[in-house]
């Protein structure tokens, strides 16, 4: 073990720890808004949509990141439509990711008692407001824990977007591996990186699950 | 979209299968026999051990497989450990899914009702029956949609594997495009395929659990 090596390309770690950060929430983002979109389409009742939303979710979820990378960077090309590394990288993370947390979603809401919703309309509520102020607040309290359970597995999925030629961690260390032929200390550099942003992660998870369940009695 | 070439490549594509499933099943019980092993281990009263064995869960669920990966097989031979490339995917799985198998059985066994344990001290089986007979048959059935759950996203998992030359299906796949110029084929060849086998086990997977798991229905409850 040498972990000067370490030392001496911790800059250049740090950097591309940043690539993977930016990658990773632009990943969780876009993951955000589709798997909220695909969550609305399976609970709106219309059988298309749900339809629509179940094969997304079956699909999305049953292909691995790294097909699904792959897919869009050199199939995407077959039609002419070139996409850039940086869009294939988050374009990819951002469906597969979107897939689980469209589930998540749909699992928290399904969670929410359906007596209130009931009662809420009973007592006058409007479907945006019963929405806005009954199904989502609980929801969201709810898959916080599973939520921040995807997100950490997201981070470690973009160790993939390595292969469309985006400098991440991963990418990285790989050339610090190749440039000084100490792999042993360049792969563990990376780990260690990883795992401190995810620990990181987890503490922002525990403190979003206070914050959000303050407002409930229990 | 031609499948002249699928249809030319089929015997190295097959083989390829067959080395995907093989990497998914020997990964998974390795995994689950350490798993299984730190999961009993954890129950001992010794806290430096505990310790020590939470360290190895967290930095295996912590960091990327991927890197996992490049550490055994780039990084082993520095340390004596020089491995076959599928020796190190199947070890590395194995690895890589024992910390999660782990988490599951842990969290199995604390789904033990502790009036079982204490009913069955009370009426004097010792701690070996106790595990055996109480404690286990309820875990296991606890824990087994989880395990199923990890089941599926580990045979997504060895896809990562084609990056350190294992000859499993991608690798095939990626062989025959670049040999034949024909990544579009490929591609969505592989996407279809990993879906339908994604689907099939997951399939057999709730086939499986609802099976087991039957018994604590409310119909059957009932009855």
């Amino acid at each position: 073990m040498q972990p000067q090596v370490i030392a001496h390309s911790l800059a250049y770690l740090t950097l591309a720890a940043g690539m993977t950060i930016y990658v990773s929430v632009a990943g969780i983002v876009l993951g955000m808004g589709l798997g909220f979109a695909v969550c609305l389409a399976r609970v709106s009742g219309n059988p298309v949509l749900t339809r629509a939303g179940a094969f997304y979710v079956s699909f999305f979820r049953g292909v691995p990141v790294l097909v699904q990378l792959l897919f869009i960077y050199y199939f995407l090309a077959e039609f002419g439509i070139d996409v850039p590394a940086m869009a294939a990288a988050i374009g990819g993370l951002g469906l597969a990711s979107g897939a689980f947390q469209a589930e998540i979603l749909r699992g928290a809401l399904n969670a929410v008692p359906r007596g209130q919703a009931e009662a809420a309309t009973a007592v006058g509520f409007s479907r945006i407001d019963i929405w806005r102020r009954i199904l989502l607040p609980q929801a969201l309290r709810i898959s916080v824990p599973p939520l921040i359970n995807e997100f950490t597995l997201l981070l470690k999925a973009s160790s993939l977007v390595s292969v469309v030629g985006i400098a991440e961690l991963t990418r990285v260390s790989m050339n610090i591996a190749s440039s000084t032929y100490r792999p042993l200390e360049a792969y563990a550099g990376a780990g260690l990186f990883y795992l401190a942003i995810n620990l990181c992660l987890a503490g922002l998870g525990i403190l979003a699950e206070r914050r959000l369940s303050a407002g409930s009695a229990r | 979209m031609s499948f002249e070439v699928l249809w030319r490549y089929a015997p190295s594509l097959l083989s390829g299968f067959a080395v995907t499933i093989l990497c998914w099943l020997g990964g998974s019980a390795l995994g689950l026999a350490v798993g299984f092993a730190i999961a009993l281990l954890y129950r001992l009263p010794f806290a430096p051990l505990r310790w020590l064995l939470r360290v190895y869960i967290e930095i295996l669920r912590g960091t990327p497989f991927l890197v996992q990966l490049f550490l055994l097989y780039s990084g082993g031979p520095f340390i004596g450990l020089r491995l076959e490339a599928t020796t190190a995917g199947v070890l590395g799985l194995g690895l890589y899914s024992s910390a999660y198998f782990a988490e599951a059985f842990r969290a199995g066994f604390s789904a033990v009702p502790r009036g079982q344990i204490e009913a069955a001290t009370s009426i004097g089986m010792n701690s070996f029956d106790i595990l055996w007979r109480i404690a286990l048959p309820t875990m296991l059935v606890a824990t087994l949609p989880a395990i199923v759950n990890l089941l599926i996203v580990l045979s997504k998992e060895t896809v990562i594997l084609s990056i350190i030359t294992v000859p499993e299906l991608m690798y095939q796949m990626q062989t025959m495009a670049a040999e034949t110029f024909t990544a579009f084929n490929a591609i969505f060849a592989m996407a279809i395929f990993y879906w339908l086998l994604v689907e099939t086990v997951s399939r057999l997977g709730y086939r499986l659990e609802r099976r087991v798991t039957a018994y604590l229905s409310p119909e059957a409850r009932a009855s």
